[in-house]
């Protein structure tokens, strides 16, 4: 060969195969390597990378559960969900948004607020987000839309469930309202209960059973892609429904309950005596509870607030009002009961009181008098100077003893937030609470259900469900009924009985009851323009509270149109009927309105007609098919 | 061993001036990455066409160059590296810039990279020039094989392109051992490698430093630079012995690994088809290095066993190299995994290699010894 002079082709080739196997085996070593560590990845460490290969794809979203309805006890929807339609826009999908958004409202109504709502939120979120451009349409901007649809390339139309409360102001504030949920309630609750859920219960039976009518979130699981856009539903778990609720509440009773107070301020409760369901409670004026459901706007907050008849206030469990001679029944029987007066004692009245050591007169309502009164007069006429002279000898003690019996100066135990206590004062509570003696002089204010006193009108209830039962009664309480829509089994909620006042001598009662019916009935009573016509025989007291201590020493009694709204007297009535099988007990107080005969007792008796069926004009509400 | 010898000179595949081994694994590794590019990109039918007009440019240049005696390679090589060389001048001076490297040269019709010639002219420029050469090479033919290997790995560090600038290196290194290199030069020239390492880790670019980084602790950086080696050890650890199944792969599938259909291909391939799979794919891609190197053996001249023999190692090291970075080993470097990964450049400049081997192989003269 030619090369062969300078170059050894066996010896090089020998070499060359030499370097070659050398080159094999570093080649088999590296690969052995990369063997060595797929074996590690894929063999060793495999269940390592599925799990985090399935935490990258997948993601679980809660599907929140129904939450459940509300009814009346006669199934008249009281709570429901409706469906909402929300406009939304996936950017990505929506070539120029600008442009979307100014056709979209040559045919939709949306704000300049709405508009920029969007934008931002847009600026905040993926492209493939559904962005909310318009919450609550109405069903003529959703048909609008509905034909231009094809013009509005990734505009959808979404439709969610929002609370709706058919009965609006008429049950406010007993159901009350959802609203968004804070940090605050998520401090109640348990948080995992309420993933993706939108609201929870703020007021009322709506907060107060939160817990039963919160559906439990059920699951999906979504596959999603790096970007977080989901691509399919890999396991759907179902939400549990939440449970509907029958209230103790009549809502046709309610409703006329509201417009019998026509227009004035007030409350009444109507109980059955026997079970404590409460079968109207109203207070007004009341509120749309629906503005507060997506967030009340500050312009109507601050008019509801601001505003001095204080719609928002729950007048029939929060309003302490002094019960006036509405307490007199019950402090009769103290009387009777604890020996101090017999069925036969009498008091003269001149139309004042003095006390033994005194020369203050305190006053009669009736400046002449009602001359020698027994119990059944001085309860039938309401004889201010009878229940002076009782308290006066019963003393502060006993008269907070046998009151408290009835309920007064604590909270009943109703199912709804934010009831107060009322005040049944004592010595004691004097002393502890502002640090002074009692003077004689209050006691006979309180025979009266004047001074410290104050009850609520769910309390006055209460006390005279008690009165109507001779002792017995049950707590008042709203629900009635709980049904659980995954096994559609109904429960009833347990009656819960008071502990029952027994009298040395039970025909005390019937004194009581005698003289509640000759209020109504009887030929002096201070109620007795509502018996005149009625179908059936109704107990009751009139009261009359004074709002402000008018001097006592003023020789006329001031006329109620003299004195300004916010000191005028507060008209009250309790009543129960039928009178000899008590049925229902009535508390009505109608704010600043006079006496209680002329103003508060017509608005029972209309609550009565309707709660005992004497209604002429029984009214349709839609009920549960 | 004539006889043999005989029947391959008789067979058509010689007369052709193919190799029918060679060729079928080409094909087989080629399909494979057909079907890995469709599940990569997410079944885009567009991407697998372009890459199969890729592959079958690349399977025209192999037969073009394959009918090419190895003489005219010989002779063409010296005008090849210079021509390279001036480009990789030319790229430094005014070149694209591209991911904040400077790599492409704009030629008005095409963009190319010069980088991507060299990796084949420095190892056939060494080969050339040790040809004629008494072998094992003197220390003079060593230093000029080492200034040939110097040049253009330096223009391309410069760039800067690490990655390619040590295939440059290795493949000339490679045609450089296999001339027989003496052991003791081959270990001074490791243990000097091993003492410049800080010198070159004070010189890198903070972007090659945290990907050095990035490779020893991913979790460092699982955001950034560390999310392609986590999300890649990710599919192909949950790959497992038998694999997702094609198509199925949810990584790649759902964007979770990035440069899916490119450099990161391997780790759909592993998550797709599992442990058995992949034992498979490097048996494939051991059979081609192995076919390379039994055809290096039987060349009859020194260009021709340097040639064949350092291609056959190179290819290897891209292999290694690739693969080795997806399921963290090596640092992240844009190396894509030969003869599977979308793209043009490598596939047809790869085939074209192969196209160079087989040449050699199907030219001998018919000897008997």
């Amino acid at each position: 060969m030619a090369g062969a002079a300078f170059k050894n082709t066996w010896q090089e080739k020998r070499a060359f195969s030499n370097r070659v196997a050398v080159a094999s085996a570093f080649v088999l070593l590296l690969l052995g390597v990369l063997i060595y560590r797929l074996v590690q990845l894929q063999s060793v460490q495999h269940e390592y990378f599925v799990t985090r290969s399935d935490e990258n794809r997948m993601r679980v979203h809660p599907v929140v559960g129904v939450r459940g309805l509300i009814f009346d006890r006669n199934g008249v929807v009281l709570a429901e969900n409706l469906p909402a339609y929300r406009l939304e826009i996936t950017p990505e999908q929506s070539p120029d948004l600008n442009d979307t958004v100014d056709r979209l409202s040559q045919i939709i109504s949306i704000t300049a607020r709405e508009r920029e709502r969007f934008f931002a939120r847009v600026e905040a979120s993926a492209s493939f987000d559904q962005i909310p451009l318009k919450l609550n349409l109405d069903g003529d901007d959703l048909a609008r839309f509905e034909v231009n649809r094809r013009q509005f390339p990734g505009v959808n139309v979404r439709a969610g469930l929002t609370r709706h409360y058919p009965l609006g102001e008429v049950t406010a504030h007993i159901v009350g309202y959802v609203g968004g949920i804070t940090a605050s309630d998520l401090q109640r609750v348990d948080p995992e209960r309420y993933r993706g859920a939108s609201y929870i219960g703020k007021t009322g039976i709506e907060r107060q059973y939160e817990p039963l009518l919160h559906g439990d979130p059920g699951s999906q699981l979504i596959e999603a892609d790096a970007l977080g856009r989901r691509l399919r539903q890999l396991d759907y778990t179902h939400p549990t429904p939440g449970k509907t609720l029958y209230l103790t509440l009549d809502a046709h009773l309610q409703q006329a309950a509201k417009a019998a107070f026509e227009g004035r301020n007030g409350a009444a409760v109507a109980l059955d005596v026997n079970t404590g369901e409460i079968l109207a409670m109203v207070s007004v004026p009341s509120y749309e509870p629906g503005d507060f459901i997506d967030g009340i706007s500050h312009k109507r907050y601050a008019e509801l607030t601001e505003d001095t008849s204080r719609p928002l206030f729950h007048r029939a469990i929060q309003g302490q009002y002094p019960p006036g001679s509405t307490i007199k029944p019950i402090m009769a029987l103290a009387g009777l009961e604890s020996g101090v007066f017999n069925r036969r004692s009498r008091v003269h009245c001149p139309g004042y009181y003095q006390l033994p050591d005194s020369t203050r007169r305190h006053r009669d309502w009736k400046r002449r008098g009602h001359g020698t009164v027994d119990t059944h007069e001085a309860i039938a006429q309401s004889c201010d100077v009878y229940f002076y002279d009782l308290a006066h000898r019963l003393e502060i003690d006993r008269i907070h003893d046998f009151l408290e019996q009835f309920g007064l100066g604590s909270r009943t135990g109703v199912d709804i937030p934010n009831e107060t206590t009322g005040l049944l004062p004592s010595r004691e509570w004097k002393r502890r609470v502002r640090s002074e003696n009692w003077y004689p002089g209050e006691t006979l204010n309180i025979g009266i259900g004047q001074g410290f006193m104050l009850t609520t009108p769910l309390q006055l209830a209460e006390a005279t469900a008690r009165v109507a039962t001779r002792g017995a009664g049950a707590r008042p309480h709203l629900l009635r009924q709980i049904k659980d829509n995954s096994s559609g089994e109904v429960q009833a909620v347990a009656i819960e009985p008071l502990p029952r006042i027994t009298l040395q001598d039970a025909s005390h009662w019937d004194e009581i009851h005698d003289a509640m019916v000759a209020v109504v009935h009887g030929r002096t009573g201070t109620a007795r323009r509502i018996g005149e016509d009625a179908a059936y025989r109704i107990a009751g007291k009139t009261g009359t509270a004074q709002v402000a201590g008018l001097a006592q020493e003023d020789d006329e009694a001031p006329q109620l149109t003299d004195v300004p709204y916010h000191l005028r007297d507060h008209a009250l009535f309790v009543a129960y009927a039928p009178a000899d099988a008590p049925k229902v007990a009535v508390a009505v107080i109608a704010e600043h309105s006079g006496s209680g005969g002329a103003v508060a007792s017509p608005i029972a008796r209309r609550i009565l007609d309707v709660a005992l069926g004497h209604d002429n004009d029984p009214g349709v509400l839609p009920t549960q098919p | 061993m004539n006889l043999e010898n005989n029947n391959a000179a008789y067979s058509g595949w010689t007369r052709l001036h193919l190799d029918g081994p060679l060729l079928a694994l080409l094909a087989l590794l080629t399909s494979i990455g057909l079907f890995t590019v469709y599940s990569a990109t997410g079944q885009d039918m567009n991407m697998v066409i372009a890459q199969g007009k890729r592959i079958a440019l690349g399977l025209v240049a192999l037969i073009v160059v394959a009918q090419c005696p190895p003489e005219w390679f010989r002779t063409l090589t010296p005008w090849a590296y210079l021509a390279g060389t001036v480009m990789l001048i030319a790229v430094l001076v005014l070149g694209d810039t591209s991911k904040g490297a400077q790599r492409w040269l704009d030629l008005g019709f095409v963009r190319f990279q010069p980088s991507e010639l060299m990796k084949f002219a420095v190892p056939l420029m060494v080969a050339t020039f040790l040809h004629e050469r008494r072998l094992p090479p003197r220390l003079i033919a060593i230093a000029l094989s080492a200034t040939i290997i110097g040049i253009p790995t330096v223009l391309i560090a410069q760039q800067p392109d690490l990655g390619t600038a040590l295939l440059v290196v290795s493949a000339g290194g490679f045609a450089l051992y296999f001339a027989a290199l003496r052991w003791r030069l081959i270990l001074g020239a490791v243990a000097l490698a091993g003492a410049a390492a800080p010198l070159l880790w004070h010189n890198m670019h903070d972007y090659q430093r945290r990907r050095v980084m990035t490779l020893l602790d991913p979790s460092s950086d699982p955001t950034g630079a560390g999310y392609h080696i986590i999300q890649s050890k990710i599919a192909i650890g949950s790959g497992g012995w038998d694999g997702k199944g094609w198509l199925m792969g949810t990584q790649a599938r759902l964007d979770f690994l990035p440069e899916a259909n490119t450099d990161f291909i391997f780790a759909v391939f592993a998550e797709e088809f599992g442990l058995i799979g992949v034992l498979g794919l490097l048996t494939v891609y051991l059979l081609i290095i192995a076919r390379g190197l039994y055809i290096a053996t039987r060349a009859q001249d020194t260009f021709s066993r340097l040639v064949v023999g350092s291609l056959s190692l190179t290819f290897f090291i891209y292999l290694f190299v690739n693969i080795g970075m997806v399921i963290g080993l090596l640092p992240v470097v844009g190396v894509p995994l030969p003869l599977v990964s979308y793209g043009g450049t490598s596939m047809v400049s790869l085939l074209a290699s192969f196209g160079l081997i087989m040449s050699i192989h199907t030219h001998r003269k018919l000897l008997s010894s």
